[in-house]
């Protein structure tokens, strides 16, 4: 017998918008969720604002890696990635590599 | 009225003197800070090794910004013992709380053969040129002969490395090294203040080292009208102490990277699109490399150019100047280097954000051995990986 899963609390959290990808959330910069892992939290921003799944997620369904998404100021690359839980308030930042000189 | 030797007589009573044995045992321990409060042309012609310079007539003025401690052990020297005399007392009523006159001063420093050097000196026009630096204990004249000593190198001498070569150039930093093949053209004008309208369909690179030399003699400016590539970024960066990345395309940012974990050759990062710029330092096997934090660029329909997207011309003013300032702080080895950390700035908002940017163990550029990084031309894609594919058995 296994413990079951912890069922993740579900969290108000606000999620930054990085100005390349604000014609998706109607020129918000920020944008108010729930959710209880960086997974549910970027669901709950594509069913808000449809479009960000393509920009932030490869065809197999992983993070694109160029693109950093930070709790706070801490990179879910290496924390627990999709499943790193968020807390209530928290700031979930999406940060895309420009090349731009 | 009293007399000078009345004076030095009560000056004397009220602080502590040693012989120069008494002083060179006491400069051998740890955290003691020696001060020299002749003028400057007898400092110049030779002075105790890491001495503090101050002359006497600045001393109360200038004291507490050399000398932040008060309870530092502090030996005072001049030429012969009276005016560090006079200047033990005056620190004494400064509050500083262990201070000892040298007697005998420099002279007899010397004549007995202990240890000095002369100082590394600036000209009278640098002095001038550089006053505001050499008033900053943090810099000084011995920060501002190693800025002198260095040499940067600026990968473009567009929107990015027009305000970082501009403000390097006007640091002192001896020698800037520019890459860059385009010609000036009018729409480069906007945000690329090396340039201006005498210079459009110029190398990029000439018109930089007109305005760089122009702004200040002293900085000699070496110029590359080549693409960066495979063949030629280990032989053109050798010899630098920083690069400063201020590329407009992926591939090139990962040829730099590479490059740099190969010859350990720290990297200021700054990149800019739209309202939004980024900035970074890779320290080479030290810190993350840029790798480890954009393990993959993407894609070029998702990363479209400044060209394509626009910016606005501000931005890279402060992106640039942004790097200047980390350039020179690892060249002085002061503060905080933005290593581990990436500094993110919106200008819609007004905002600077910075995020932990972790060495990635896994790193496929700067968790390998340098000797078996292979540095290769990069397409779109910015493959292949930095190690080679193993050779056929």
């Amino acid at each position: 017998m296994t413990d079951p899963l912890p069922v993740p609390v579900q969290a108000r959290v606000k999620v930054r918008i990085p100005s390349q990808l604000r014609p998706l959330s109607a020129g918000a910069s920020e944008v108010g969720v729930d959710g209880g892992t960086v997974a549910d939290v970027l669901a709950a921003l594509e069913s808000a604002h449809p479009g960000f799944r393509d920009r932030l997620f490869d065809d197999s369904g992983a993070l694109r890696r160029f693109v950093n998404v930070f709790v706070a100021d801490e990179d879910v690359r290496f924390l627990q990635g999709l499943a790193t839980p968020v807390a209530e308030g928290s700031t979930i930042s999406i940060v895309p590599a420009v090349a731009g000189g | 009225m009293p007399s000078f030797r009345d004076l030095l007589k009560s000056t004397k009573a009220n602080i502590h003197e040693v012989d120069t044995a008494g002083a060179a045992e006491a400069i051998a321990k740890p955290g003691t800070v020696v001060l020299d409060v002749r003028e400057a042309d007898e400092y110049e012609q030779g002075a105790l090794p890491g001495a503090v310079h101050i002359p006497r007539g600045f001393l109360e003025s200038q004291v507490e910004g050399k000398i932040t401690n008060h309870d530092a052990p502090v030996v005072v020297y001049c030429a012969g013992g009276v005016r560090s005399a006079f200047a033990a007392e005056t620190l004494q009523q400064l509050g500083y709380t262990d201070v000892v006159s040298m007697d005998g001063g420099f002279n007899r420093w010397k004549d007995e053969n202990r240890d000095w050097r002369t100082p590394a000196t600036l000209s009278a026009d640098q002095r001038n040129r550089y006053q505001r630096h050499l008033l900053l204990p943090e810099v000084d004249v011995k920060g501002q002969q190693k800025l002198l000593d260095s040499k940067v190198l600026l990968i473009g001498a567009g929107g990015l490395g027009s305000p970082a070569a501009l403000y390097l150039a006007a640091a002192g930093v001896g020698t800037l090294g520019i890459i860059d093949m385009d010609v000036v053209d009018a729409s480069n004008l906007q945000r690329q203040i090396l340039h201006n309208m005498d210079r459009i369909g110029e190398r990029k690179v000439d018109s930089a080292k007109k305005t760089l030399t122009g702004l200040n003699p002293d900085v000699n400016v070496v110029t590359y009208d080549v693409r960066l590539g495979a063949d030629n970024v280990l032989q053109i960066f050798q010899g630098y102490d920083v690069i400063i990345d201020g590329t407009d395309n992926f591939p090139t940012r990962y040829l730099v990277n590479d490059a740099s974990l190969k010859l350990d050759i720290p990297v200021v990062h700054g990149s800019i699109f739209r309202f939004e710029g980024q900035a970074s330092v890779y320290l080479p096997h030290v810190g993350p490399c840029y790798r480890c934090q954009v393990p993959e660029p993407p894609p070029a329909e998702l990363a479209p150019s400044c060209a394509e997207a626009g910016v606005l011309g501000v931005l890279p003013g402060i992106i640039g100047s942004i790097q200047a300032m980390e350039a020179i702080k690892l060249l002085l080895g002061i503060g905080e280097p933005l290593a581990g950390r990436l500094l993110a700035y919106d200008a819609l908002e007004e905002s600077f954000r910075t995020f932990k940017v972790p060495r990635d163990p896994e790193c496929a550029a700067c968790s390998i051995p340098k000797e078996d990084l292979v540095i290769a031309e990069y397409d779109q894609l910015c493959m292949p990986h930095p190690i080679a594919a193993p050779a056929n058995a």
